[in-house]
């Protein structure tokens, strides 16, 4: 349905870089009018900073952004904004306690008129929702809606500036599967009214099911161009990677004994039951997934086995002893290992040094600390072990944690947890956000721990994570959690009616 | 123009810049001078000759000093604990109350150097158990800190001049609103003869390098710094932070009691409502201006004591108010907040 014509967007031999690392290299593209273009490329590849130069957030050092056939004077969003580009962030912009039409208007209206002219507006946007199939309530409260919907206004308020090219960053980031396929249905339907896109994503399948043709970006540079309809999956990955990978498989294994157990478990927040009930079993040598869609309990589960939320009912015992009314300082005492939903926020202290962060859960141990002392060096060897031994690229002990990339410091709480021998792990989102190589690093130290007979319990997003590395899965819904399966019967059907709460079915098991 | 994060600090630029905010305040302030009708070059050259011309001036800076290094470390302690501590002031002055009511009369008979010792314990745990309130007040209610510590400023000198007017007044000062003396061998020893320089500036430089090793060298230090640093991180780490807080309050809160109680061991004597011209508050300018760190903090403190000495001189020789030395000492903190600024960020075009 789309026949590209002339170009609306062009950059020509963009340069940009930062204290010694080129994050673009000479990048020349250009974007067809009513076409869906995807910007491939791993974590680090240069995406980003590159989508930053043409909005005008970034200057690049060399190079030129023509749009419409008109250069675009650099760093300078308004420029951007006023020849029909917008950008929808990976991190929203939207003030979350004005109302949706507040938010649209903001910054495209004078700003020295009492007569703001919000009947107009409510109007127009209005016809932009009709007419793109993209249905906003102008008064609702930004911080009262879904991820979703504020997508859809940041959408919006581009269209509402009246873009022709809307950039994406990773917009299916925040995204449960099933909004971000209407997410690109709706895209699909805006080309035929003449809008033309760039979304930049790591994402195979979405690029294979949504772009009409992929740039591949390795490096800072481009590295391939292609027809989606003539490429596939596997191609693209060796071409954003630069090398095959493949995400390791899980072997057989014996389990052993129950090694942490959860009974009629359940947590109160804020007077509301966010866990209910819930009921699994870990034994050693055995990963049990959690799989779920976003939002349904997971966070809280991890909270209830990291220390950090009081059961209000139920047990939760590691061997036979209740732990559920510890303190992280306590579990982890016990042997308990955890990795945190979100690396940044929880893993690690960005502006502390790699070795602070290596140490900090075990400061009290006596190999790295005496009469309240640090042993600076046990835990500068410590650091460096952990760099050698998992393969924790860019870093040394003294390395300021915040410049590690999400996969190294991933990888740098997974050292952190698995060289403690635990004999529990939570695994919480442990490759959310990573690229290929990344994920196939972080399976193969699932798996081996698994091997060495730790018991792991893996609450992820991604199906396929879950049936390749879980021995036995369970779906959590609305803070409930279903009776598990084995993982050679989790089909996608299956597990897709799990996670729709529908599991009566399978309680014979 | 747009600020853009830079990959990282650099550690000369954080160095210079409290140097460049100075400059820059020096700068600023010379317009107002100027338009006092002195020249600013000469205004500066009759501060600097104010505060180190003589044996007596420098005495004099230093003595100024001393408390200021320990009114800057604690704000600086609490910054780095995102304790936003404004209560340096009160602090202060419990400490002073504390050591002035305790010094009159009521250790009699232990060993003076015991005694002196026992007296600052005293003022620490007055300023800490003060600081202490709004910390607990923040972690069980959510209460901020700002507020509570600042207004108990007010609170805490209205109590002085309660005191001092009342039980403590001394019936021998014709009047004066100020406490007994404590006793004379209780006050702490010159550190040069015939000048008011005392010992307590080495117990402030000792405080210095204790809270410097604490800081880098123990497991509380690094458990500290992690819980300023990224709160969420540290508690998921294992660090507790509620208690974690309740120490740096008590450490912020003791070491401001403790510029109290060398205040009235060493100079003063006794208390008065006026007794600080606002160490509490330059102690926050301190803290900025060093960057948090313990060994800036007493490059700060000797810098805001030269203002104020300098200032005295300078506008007595030239007439200019000697109310530049606040001016002088503000704009230092705004120019070192945007210094700061500059540190984390470039400007691109």
């Amino acid at each position: 349905m789309t026949t590209p014509s002339r170009p609306v967007l062009g950059l020509n031999r963009i340069t940009k870089r930062f204290a010694g690392l080129t994050a673009n290299d000479a990048v020349t593209l250009h974007l067809d009018k009513g076409e869906i273009l995807a910007l491939l490329g791993e974590n680090g590849a240069g995406k980003t900073t590159l989508m930053n130069i043409l909005f005008g957030h970034y200057t690049a050092d060399e190079g030129e952004v023509i749009v419409n056939g008109a250069v675009l004077p650099s760093g300078q969003p308004r420029a951007a904004i006023k020849a029909g580009v917008g950008m929808v962030h990976q991190h929203f912009t939207l003030a979350a306690n004005l109302t949706v039409l507040e938010n649209i208007i903001i910054g495209s209206e004078p700003l020295w008129r009492l007569d703001s002219r919000r009947a107009e507006a409510r109007a127009r946007i209005a016809d932009i929702a009709d007419r793109f199939g993209l249905p906003v309530n102008p008064d609702a409260r930004v911080g009262d809606l879904s991820v979703g919907e504020r997508q859809r206004v940041e959408i919006v308020k581009a269209l509402y500036r009246e873009a022709q090219i809307l950039i994406l960053d990773e917009p299916t980031a925040v995204l449960a599967r099933q909004e971000a396929e209407r997410l690109f249905a709706t895209l699909r339907g805006m080309t035929a009214g003449g809008l033309s896109f760039i979304f930049i994503s790591h994402k195979l399948h979405e690029v294979m099911a949504a772009s009409d043709r992929v740039v591949v970006l390795r490096g800072g540079k481009v590295v391939a161009e292609r027809k989606t309809a003539a490429t596939n999956p596997a191609e693209l990955a060796e071409l954003m990677v630069g090398r095959q990978v493949a995400r390791p498989s899980r072997a057989a294994h014996p389990t052993g004994k129950p090694v942490v157990e959860a009974k009629g478990l359940s947590v109160d927040e804020r007077g509301k039951r966010e866990l209910d009930a819930v009921e699994f079993q870990v034994c050693e040598g055995e990963i049990l997934g959690i799989v779920g869609v976003s939002g349904n309990g997971q966070a809280i589960l991890g909270r209830a086995l990291s220390g950090l939320a009081r059961p209000s009912a139920g047990s939760l015992t590691l061997q036979g002893t209740d732990i559920s009314l510890l303190t992280p300082r306590e579990l982890i005492r016990l042997g308990l290992g955890r990795i945190p939903e979100d690396r940044h926020a929880e893993g690690m202290v960005g502006e502390l040094a790699v070795w602070e962060n290596a140490v900090l859960e075990r400061l009290h141990e006596p190999t790295f600390s005496r009469r309240g002392f640090v042993r600076r060096s046990a835990a500068r060897a410590f650091a460096a072990e952990l760099i050698g031994r998992f393969d924790i690229r860019g870093a040394t002990p003294e390395t300021r944690t915040r410049l590690l990339s999400g996969g190294n410091m991933q990888k740098l709480i997974l050292g952190r947890n698995l060289a403690a021998r635990p004999r529990f792990l939570l695994a919480n989102q442990p490759t959310r956000g990573l690229d290929e190589g990344a994920i196939a690093a972080v399976h193969a130290e699932l798996l081996a721990a698994r091997e060495q007979g730790a018991a792991i319990l893996l609450i992820t997003e991604d199906l396929d994570e879950a049936t390749a590395l879980s021995d036995r899965i369970q779906a959590i819904v609305k803070g409930r959690l279903s009776r598990p399966i084995p993982s050679i019967r989790a089909d996608a059907r299956t597990l897709g009616l799990m996670m729709a709460g529908v599991w009566e079915a399978h309680d014979a098991v | 123009m747009r600020f853009e994060r830079r990959a990282d600090v650099s550690p000369v630029a954080l160095v210079l810049a409290p140097f460049a905010a100075i400059l820059v305040a020096l700068g600023l302030c010379s317009v107002l001078i100027a338009a006092a009708g002195v020249s600013p070059l000469t205004a500066y050259a009759e501060m600097l000759r104010g505060a180190y011309s003589s044996r007596l001036a420098v005495t004099e800076t230093l003595t100024r000093a001393s408390p200021l290094i320990l009114t800057g470390l604690a704000a600086a302690v609490a910054f780095r604990a995102q304790l936003w501590n404004i209560g340096g002031e009160g602090q202060f002055y419990i400490g002073a109350l504390v050591a002035a009511g305790l010094g009159h009369s009521l250790l009699a008979g232990f060993p003076v150097p015991v005694a002196i010792a026992l007296l600052m314990a005293a003022s620490m745990v007055a300023g800490g158990l003060l600081l202490a309130g709004p910390a607990f007040l923040r972690l069980r209610f959510g209460v901020d800190e700002v507020v509570t510590t600042l207004l108990l400023n007010f609170i805490v000198i209205l109590f002085v001049g309660l005191m001092v007017e009342g039980p403590m007044k001394d019936p021998m000062a014709f009047g004066w609103p100020q406490s007994v003396p404590v006793e004379g061998d209780l006050r702490l020893p010159d550190l040069v003869a015939r000048s008011r320089l005392h010992v307590g500036l080495l117990v402030a430089l000792a405080a210095v390098a204790v809270v410097w090793v604490v800081q880098m060298r123990t497991v509380f230090g690094a458990e500290t710094r992690a819980a300023g640093l990224n709160p969420r991180a540290a508690a998921f780490a294992g660090v507790p932070l509620g208690r974690t807080l309740m120490l740096v309050a008590g450490l912020s809160g003791g070491l401001a009691g403790l510029a109290g109680a060398i205040e009235v061991l060493g100079p003063t004597g006794y208390v008065t409502t006026n007794m600080s011209p606002g160490f509490g508050y330059a102690g926050i300018v301190v803290a900025m201006l060093a960057a948090l760190h313990p060994a800036g903090v007493v490059a700060a403190a000797v810098f805001v004591a030269t203002v104020f000495v300098g200032a005295d001189a300078m506008s007595r020789a030239t007439g200019v108010p000697s109310f530049i030395a606040d001016v002088i000492m503000s704009v230092s903190l705004l120019a070192m907040l945007t210094a700061l600024l500059f540190t984390t960020y470039r400007v691109r075009r």
